[in-house]
């Protein structure tokens, strides 16, 4: 099986959708680069390189670099949707939704429920989140749990390549609108992907290990931390269940809330800030719905209440790592156990 | 290209349908009929019917949150419209939208909308897939003098330009956004920054049918070679308040009163075809009738509906889920 | 002295194997251990399968410890007398490493073959071949929703001395994913083409479950192409067949329900790894695979009974013919090898599911090899 990196993961699914249907277009800031400048064409494929080579590919007509001006373009997607074409709109960076929410979640949201499901929108909102970049406030945030509040959106967060082909792919074919989330701390990571397309369903959890002991629920590259926390507490003795929840929107309730039962013991994992998050979602529904199978609290690990800092000593100390999750997973591990 | 005399009985036809609609929903609304808020485009129908004359199912609107004129002006069923304002199961959204939110996509109307500047970025999409698809239709935002200094707005002026959409930004000015006049917050001028985005931009007398549909063809004309946006600013008044139940203190005494009395676009039509001896008073006095008993019927089938049950409340949010 | 030492490495079990892992020790340190007795449990990507000791002696130490992941041919355990000491042992495993290790990052451990594609009969068919040797070559062909890497604890051992080709069916594996009928007749003329693609007149067929009757489809529909037949758990002997393994493969897409499902194909639920678990699952996820899948059923197995039936023609076989089959399948009940034709050479295994070319790898292999000299 060829191993790719998330970034040619995503490359792959968007190329593969465009080959399989001519109504998928792409559009976005620098998707291509270059329009209307005198050098390259296709200059730069995205901020990081990730739509490279798909407008040379599909021409100027289907992947369409946009003028920086969010609540037009996403705004335009949402149009487009509703209207016959299968749009991709790349937004930047996720923390830019402060100047297109209004698209997203007032209208592609709500046009199949507020017009008596007479409305399809197939819309997909690729978009980079994440710390990890030295980005600073305003090009590190997660926020895919404020789009996971919004009855009508989907929201997809994959933990690896293959996650991110069949998930993207998934997500493109979808006929409601999904927020496509991308860490971008991640696109050089490899893992083994298919050459051929195929789709992983939304709402379907993935158990990326099994274990006894602790039951360590995760999202996006929090479960690569999860996992690397788990193989070190197995040399302590402490096995781990690894949950990678793939979706946000819908929510794999019952996949959380078997692995939740069977250890009785669990630690959730989110890279987002403590209140109104996953991790406080999670933690919520198993205290709401196994709270006879817990034989411990559960236990969030998230980064704290405060922006992403700038500098590198402070952002190392921001985000969630695999020491914090060790340690939380030794905490519930050890409770009630004297 | 001329009207026809069966374009001019359906101008006609489909402006009373939306001042009879209009006009019944402010009585039933202040019986206490109707639920939650209305915004009535009594008054300016002559922008809708002189746009919408010009598009058929291939073409887009996207309307504000005064949309029941557009609506109706782009061929979506009166009957469907009202059980949907009463909120009843048989509404053209299932009761699940309202006034606000009347939506029918097949006919081309991609929804009334509650934000205020919504409607101009889904119609850059809306023209966007007719272009990539090769539809040869055009796609019409509809956007009130508030609308138009939103940024959304400007921003597909903008994104309309540079893609060279068939899109068209239809401003209907009636003078007021809420109780703030157009007067003052609007800076510079409609048809100025249409220039300023480098596409064409006229003002046009919203009073006068003729007048709106003439600028019109030449918009759509344009869309439809594929030569870009273009933008008018419609000035029209609105006769009854922002919503219902608004007193109206900020306008002039007089105000409506003059405006109806001198120059009510039912009105000027009908002296326009008399004179031009294109339409009989008969013809119009029938149309006036007809259209009467046709709101009155949706009022009372609105009244008898019934109301959308518990099983469906959570149905449609999603595709699939 | 140090002749007297032994190491136990980890085995390399078939061609894509690269690592393993030591799932537990059957042993302990101190015991006289028999050459094929059983050691320890090893679990592959493939398959989790017991490991029989190559050698025999006095088991000194067990270096590697149970949860382990190797690569293969690192060091396991010493076999030594007890007359070599301690420190001595303690010498060989730092020697053993060392040169492991420079084995290793020198790159010496061979790559796995990579698999190919042909275009066959208007489709892209992969296949893996490997070894070469004299007379017809063997081809392996897998059951529903398997594919060549089926063949992985097999292809190997034939090939140290013959040309074997493993391939993917149409609907499976990386082959063309598009199925007309997904009939019987439409996979063994599918097959036919690909031996006429690689310009094979006549190969030695081996074939199990649904690909046991392709291959039988395959030999009556064109004797002289097929040397001999081994059909290993063939469907097509019987009406019976667990509809609750089809329906459970083709409706399950959680690695939790799909398990159960996929233990009903071998005897020892263990033998069932994770890794298999998610292969199924990702290939099932692959465009036009539920669609193949759910065509094969309608086409072979509708209403959960084998509308396939081959045992009355098998007499007209004139190559050697074998049948193997697990004494516990529940796929395929085992009495559907009862009452063949003489000619037929029966094998029935013990302690055996419907996996017998992997539960039972040597005794599958020895038979293969056995009537590869016989035709």
């Amino acid at each position: 099986m060829p191993k790719k990196s998330f970034r040619e993961a995503v490359n792959e699914a968007l190329r593969q959708e465009m080959e399989r249907d001519p109504t998928v277009i792409l559009m976005g800031e620098d998707v291509a680069g270059g329009m209307g400048a005198p050098g390259e064409d296709d200059a730069w494929g995205g901020p990081l390189g990730v739509t490279k080579g798909l407008m040379p590919r599909f021409g100027r007509e289907r992947v369409l670099d946009t003028p920086i001006s969010e609540s037009a373009f996403v705004g335009a997607a949402v149009g487009a949707a509703a209207t016959g074409l299968r749009p991709v709109a790349e937004l930047m960076f996720v923390d830019f939704m402060g100047v297109c929410f209004d698209q997203i979640f007032n209208q592609a949201a709500k046009f199949r429920y507020m017009f008596g499901g007479k409305a399809t929108t197939p819309l997909v909102v690729r978009t980079m989140y994440g710390a990890g970049f030295r980005a600073a406030s305003q090009h590190s945030q997660c926020l895919y749990n404020i789009f996971t509040h919004i009855p009508g959106l989907k929201v997809a967060i994959p933990s690896n390549a293959y996650e991110a082909k069949g998930l993207l792919i998934q997500a493109i074919r979808d006929d409601d609108p999904v927020m496509f989330f991308e860490h971008k701390a991640m696109y050089d990571e490899e893992a083994e992907v298919p050459d051929e397309p195929y789709t992983i369903p939304f709402g379907e959890a993935n158990v990326a290990r099994e274990g006894e002991d602790v039951t360590v629920v995760a999202l996006g590259r929090m479960v690569n931390f999860a996992n690397e926390a788990a193989d070190r507490l197995e040399g302590e003795g402490i096995s781990c269940t690894v949950v990678d929840l793939r979706t946000t929107s819908p929510l794999d309730r019952e996949t959380v809330l078997e692995t939740a039962e069977e250890t009785g013991r669990v630690v959730v994992v989110d890279e987002a800030h403590p209140r109104c998050s996953m991790a406080a979602d999670i933690a919520a529904l198993i205290a709401q719905e196994a709270f006879d199978a817990l034989r411990a609290p559960v236990r969030m690990v998230t980064a704290p209440h405060a922006p992403v800092p700038f500098s590198p000593a402070l952002e190392d100390l921001y985000i969630p790592g695999p020491d914090r999750i060790v340690e939380a997973v030794r905490e519930v591990h050890g409770y009630g156990r004297g | 290209m001329q009207l026809s005399r069966e374009d001019l009985l359906e101008a006609y036809r489909r402006m009373r349908l939306i001042r009879e609609f209009e006009d019944r929903v402010h009585e039933e609304f202040s019986a206490g009929n109707i639920p939650g808020f209305v915004h009535l485009y009594a008054g300016e129908e002559a922008s809708a019917v002189g746009v919408c004359l010009h598009l058929d199912d291939r073409d887009r609107i996207a309307s504000t949150h005064r949309g029941h004129g557009h609506c109706i002006a782009k061929g979506c069923d009166p009957r469907a419209m009202m059980l949907e304002i009463f909120g009843k199961r048989e509404g053209l959204c299932g009761g699940k939208g309202g006034s606000m939110h009347i939506a029918d996509l097949e006919k081309g109307m991609m929804g009334a909308n509650g934000i205020v500047g919504g409607g101009p970025p889904l119609v850059c999409g809306a023209a966007l897939a007719a272009k990539t698809l090769g539809t040869g239709g055009v796609a019409v935002a509809f956007v009130g003098d508030g609308g138009s200094n939103q940024g959304t707005t400007l921003e597909s002026y903008n994104l309309a330009k540079v893609w060279n959409l068939p899109a068209i930004f239809v401003i209907e000015d009636n003078g007021y956004a809420e109780t703030t006049a157009s007067s003052w917050s609007v800076g510079g001028s409609q048809t100025g920054r249409a220039a300023g985005f480098g596409m064409p931009g006229v003002e046009v007398d919203g009073f006068d049918f003729f007048a709106v549909w003439e600028a019109a063809r030449e918009a759509v004309e344009r869309a439809r070679a594929g030569d870009g946006p273009s933008l008018l600013h419609v000035r029209l008044s609105r006769y009854y308040g922002h919503f219902e139940g608004d007193a109206c203190t900020y306008r002039a005494a007089d105000e409506v009163e003059r405006i109806k009395a001198e120059k009510d676009p039912l009105m000027l039509f009908r002296r326009r075809v008399r004179e031009a001896g294109l339409l009989e008073d008969s013809d119009l006095d029938a149309i006036d009738r007809e259209a009467r008993e046709r709101i009155a019927r949706t009022v009372d089938d609105a009244k008898g509906a019934a109301y959308p049950t518990e099983a469906d409340l959570l149905t449609d949010v999603y595709a699939s889920y | 002295m140090s002749a007297a030492i032994e190491a136990v490495v980890m085995p390399k079990w078939g061609l894509a194997m690269q690592e393993g892992m030591l799932a537990a020790w059957l042993v302990e340190e101190g015991e006289t251990i028999a050459k094929g007795q059983e050691i320890a449990e090893i679990e592959t990507s493939k398959i989790a399968n017991v490991f029989e000791s190559p050698a025999a002696g006095l088991l000194r130490r067990r270096v590697a410890a149970a949860g382990e992941t190797l690569p293969v041919g690192a060091l396991l355990a010493v076999l030594a007398p007890e007359s070599v000491s301690e420190a001595e042992i303690d010498r060989f495993v730092a020697d053993f490493r060392e040169r492991f290790a420079a084995a290793l990052a020198s790159g010496a451990t061979e790559a796995a073959p990579e698999p190919r594609t042909v275009e066959a009969g208007g489709r892209r068919i992969r296949y893996l071949e490997v070894g070469a040797g004299e007379g017809p070559p063997v081809v392996f062909v897998h059951g529903f929703g398997g594919d060549l890497s089926s063949w992985t604890l097999n292809q190997e051992a034939l090939a140290a001395a013959h040309r074997t080709l493993a391939l993917d069916l149409p609907g499976h594996g990386g082959s063309d994913k598009a199925l007309a009928t997904g009939s019987l007749e439409e996979l063994a003329a599918a097959v036919a083409a690909f031996l006429e693609a690689l310009a094979i007149p006549r190969a030695h067929l081996v074939g199990h479950s649904l690909g046991g009757a392709v291959a039988m489809r395959l030999a009556l529909d064109r004797p002289a192409a097929v040397a001999s037949l081994t059909l290993v758990a063939p469907a097509g002997f019987g009406a019976e067949i667990e509809s609750g393994y089809l329906e459970g493969f083709l409706r399950e897409k959680r690695a939790r329900k799909l398990r159960p499902v996929l233990e009903m194909l071998v005897r020892d639920p263990a033998g069932i790894s994770r890794e298999m678990v998610e292969e199924v699952l990702r290939y099932k996820r692959l465009d036009g695979v539920p669609e193949a899948l759910s065509r094969i059923v309608e086409a072979c197995f509708a209403g959960g009974r084998q509308r396939i039936d081959l045992r009355p023609r098998i007499g007209e076989l004139p190559m050697p013919v074998q049948l193997l089959w697990g004494r516990e399948d529940r796929i395929l009940p085992v009495r559907h090898a009862e009452g063949l034709p003489e000619t037929v050479t029966v094998t029935i295994l013990e302690d055996c599911g419907h996996l017998a070319h992997m539960e039972k790898a040597a005794e599958c292999n020895a038979a293969i090899a056995r009537i590869l000299t016989r035709a």
